[in-house]
């Protein structure tokens, strides 16, 4: 429970969290079939292009290149958007950000912002931090407005609803909106959301979105989405602002190229999202007349200071790493406790908390089987796997001298010598006697962990090495 | 052309606990015309401390390893993510290492280097094989393994549902996070128990393990064999299950 919004203050450590929602059997089927449908979607979708390791190669190498050279592109951007007419705005953390964004909607004298799904505003608490102030901040992606409505938190970086599924949804709507959905079909719902919204999108003074890319030469800002309701929010209003990571920066417009061919057959598994909104600064009599980038650092500078933590920073926040891993398809995203779930959040979020002593961001590394998938699917190659593993080490260190580490230290002495190692598997081997069925099936702590719900086979009287010296010593 | 003199690194989980497997290796690899050693120096490859974030005593055993298993033209282990530990992440811990780099999973081995798919097996039971994560994506067995069960004859091969899902094993993921890992085991099971194969195949006798634990809990009449043991299995001398 750190200070940094990303993990949920008073979120329990990932074991614990996730053993409850183990238990929610309606989340575990939400899940499972949301996720094969879209995972299995994305395979086909990839495998259309012939050149995808090409791409995902380019995307790779255009964001490290980003990352090597983040205070020119930044300067770049800031120059350009400039330019254009727009005003940028620089966030240290959460907190100068939040105060940012609330200083310019009551500039605009407001007491209601319509939102565009966005991830950076997510990760500072923005909503909640404008509540403070006294502003509405209204979501208007439609999962994201199943959260709000549902007093709720998201599960998924793309489909942040995803663990609610249709007749959930007509409840919370039920209960919350003032034109009632007639059913639970999908095009009643989005009926009555439409109508819901549309009320906000045309009343609306000043929007908040977040951004897909930034391209520092031209000062351009990039949101892809699939509802249109980006579009609403970034045309309609007066006053827009954008909040947006350092690390999302693209060098120049041509890049643009790599990586809408990847977030969208990665994320939703489509050829081309079907909107795709861009604007450069602020256009005379044309959509917001003013226009503000709040470029949010949040832990950023420390992640990219990490020489294998900071691929994290590569991630274009597809969700592809979550829709394969196996972890996530089983607990969902709200047990990871930060708006960042899955594989990426478990390497992301404890970066971004930086803190390896809070023990719920430091269980996080420790949510995976290391068995890959996420690695195998990621568009900008995130070597997710590396980044658990290096992450593990930090939390160890942390933690200094426990049960754990000791006992691991023994076992390295004892392997570091044949003799050791051969001793010690006379005396474990003596356990047999123990297990006439050459079955154990309960240990005492922690061995316990393994055995309750698992065997373990008896060690037999003969290791292989005695059997080896026996037979060809 | 003279026998190629292979290291065989047993591993310490089936040293320990699985040694048929490992007399299966040395079986089946002597009969393909190896000249098999055991180097009794050889213990862990340090993947248990590695993966749960103690790098600095996994360290010595990098060294260890490159200093027990220098000089053999190849170096075989019955284990994809031990094979991976040595090949992938040893030369990141104490540098390159001709050792390192000449360690194969089983299958590679059989397929890659000796080239061989028909190894003149015979295990007439009906089998689904798992592919286990580190074999298939970190060292890129693909669909060697399966190549060589189909060479098998007698054997009854059943294509295994969701095959690539991981079966919540982990290392001490299965300790940290025993829920998680339990609940991926279900699933795991479930597939299993779908293709109404009597024997499920592995090359990795780490997730057999924990895929047998729990298919052995529920009495489900599946026994867990590993891939070295069924390639080893002939008329002659048909695989038997260790008392």
């Amino acid at each position: 429970m750190g200070t940094n919004p990303v993990t949920w203050l008073g979120s329990p450590v990932f074991p614990k969290a996730a053993r409850a929602a183990l238990a929610d059997t309606q989340l575990r089927r939400n899940l499972r079939k949301a996720t094969h449908t879209i995972r299995d979607k994305r395979s086909k979708a990839v495998a259309e292009l012939p050149d995808w390791e090409e791409l995902r190669q380019a995307g790779e190498a255009i964001k490290d290149d980003v990352l090597s050279n983040l205070d020119t592109y930044l300067e770049r951007i800031e120059a350009a958007v400039t330019a254009r007419g727009g005003v940028v705005h620089w966030a240290r953390d959460a907190r100068e950000a939040n105060e940012i964004v609330l200083r310019l909607a009551r500039e605009a004298g407001t007491d209601e912002v319509v939102k565009v799904k966005s991830m950076a505003t997510a990760e500072i608490g923005l909503n909640e931090a404008l509540e403070a102030g006294g502003i509405r901040a209204v979501e208007t992606d439609l999962a994201e407005l199943i959260v709000q409505l549902g007093h709720d938190r998201p599960s998924h970086i793309l489909v942040p609803a995803i663990h609610r599924n249709r007749a959930e949804i007509r409840e919370i709507f039920r209960r919350e909106m003032a034109e009632k959905p007639a059913s639970d079909e999908p095009r009643d719902l989005a009926e009555a959301a439409r109508r819901h919204l549309r009320r906000k999108f045309l009343s609306a003074r000043v929007a908040v979105s977040g951004a897909n890319f930034g391209v520092a030469d031209t000062g351009s800002i990039v949101v892809v989405e699939s509802e249109g309701n980006g579009r609403m929010c970034l045309t309609l209003p007066e006053v827009l602002i954008t909040v947006m990571g350092i690390e999302k920066l693209v060098p120049s417009w041509q890049d643009l190229e790599v990586f809408l061919q990847l977030l969208p057959r990665s994320s939703t598994a489509e050829r081309m999202n079907p909107y795709t909104s861009v604007w450069t600064g602020v256009t005379p009599g044309d959509g917001p007349q003013q226009f503000h980038l709040v470029l949010l650092d949040n832990g950023r500078t420390d992640a990219l200071a990490d020489q294998v933590g900071r691929q994290a920073l590569r991630c274009i926040r597809c969700s592809a790493c979550l829709n394969v891993c196996p972890v996530y398809e089983r607990t969902g995203g709200q047990a990871y406790g930060s708006v960042y779930p899955g594989p990426i959040g478990a390497i992301l979020s404890p970066q971004l908390v930086n803190d390896m002593h809070d023990k719920q961001a430091a269980s996080l590394p420790y949510a995976s089987s290391l068995c890959g998938a996420c690695y195998e699917v990621c568009p900008v190659r995130i070597n997710i796997p590396e980044v658990l593993v290096h992450l593990r080490a930090e939390a160890v260190e942390a933690k200094g001298r426990t049960p754990e580490s000791v006992g691991m230290a023994a076992l390295s002495w004892i392997f570091a010598d044949a003799r050791r190692y051969e001793n010690a598997q006379k005396v474990g081997s003596l356990a047999r006697h123990l297990a006439p069925s050459g079955r154990i099936s309960s240990l005492p702590w922690p061995g316990s962990k393994w055995t309750s719900a698992r065997d373990v086979p008896a060690p037999p009287a003969e290791s292989f090495r005695m059997w080896w010296r026996r037979n060809r010593g | 052309m003279p026998a190629p003199r292979v290291g065989l690194f047993a591993t310490c989980l089936t040293d320990t606990f699985f040694p048929s497997t490992a007399r299966a290796v040395v079986r089946l690899l002597e009969r393909l015309g190896c000249d098999v050693h055991f180097p009794m120096d050889q213990t862990c490859c340090g993947q248990m401390h590695y993966n749960t974030g103690y790098r600095d005593e996994a360290r010595p055993l990098a060294a260890k390893y490159a200093q027990v298993f220098a000089g053999f033209d190849a170096i075989v282990a019955p284990s994809g993510s031990c094979g991976g530990m040595v090949r992938e992440i040893h030369p990141e811990l104490h540098g390159t290492s001709d050792a390192f780099a000449r360690t194969y999973e089983l299958s590679e081995f059989i397929v890659d280097v000796l080239g061989v798919t028909d190894v003149g097996a015979y295990f007439p039971h009906r089998v689904t094989y798992h592919p286990t994560c580190h074999s298939l994506r970190m060292l890129g067995v693909g669909d060697k393994p399966l190549r060589l069960l189909r060479a098998v004859r007698g054997l009854d091969l059943a294509e295994l549902p969701e095959a690539e899902s991981c079966c919540g094993f982990g290392g001490t993921f299965a300790v940290k996070n025993a829920d998680t890992s339990t609940a991926m085991l279900g699933d795991k099971m479930r597939c299993v128990l779908n293709t109404g194969a009597e024997v499920l195949c592995a090359g990795d006798n780490s997730c057999l393990m924990h895929i047998g634990g729990g298919l052995s809990r529920l009495r489900t009449g599946v026994r867990t064999v590993h891939l070295a043991e069924i390639l080893a299995s002939t008329e002659e001398e048909p695989w038997a299950p260790t008392p």
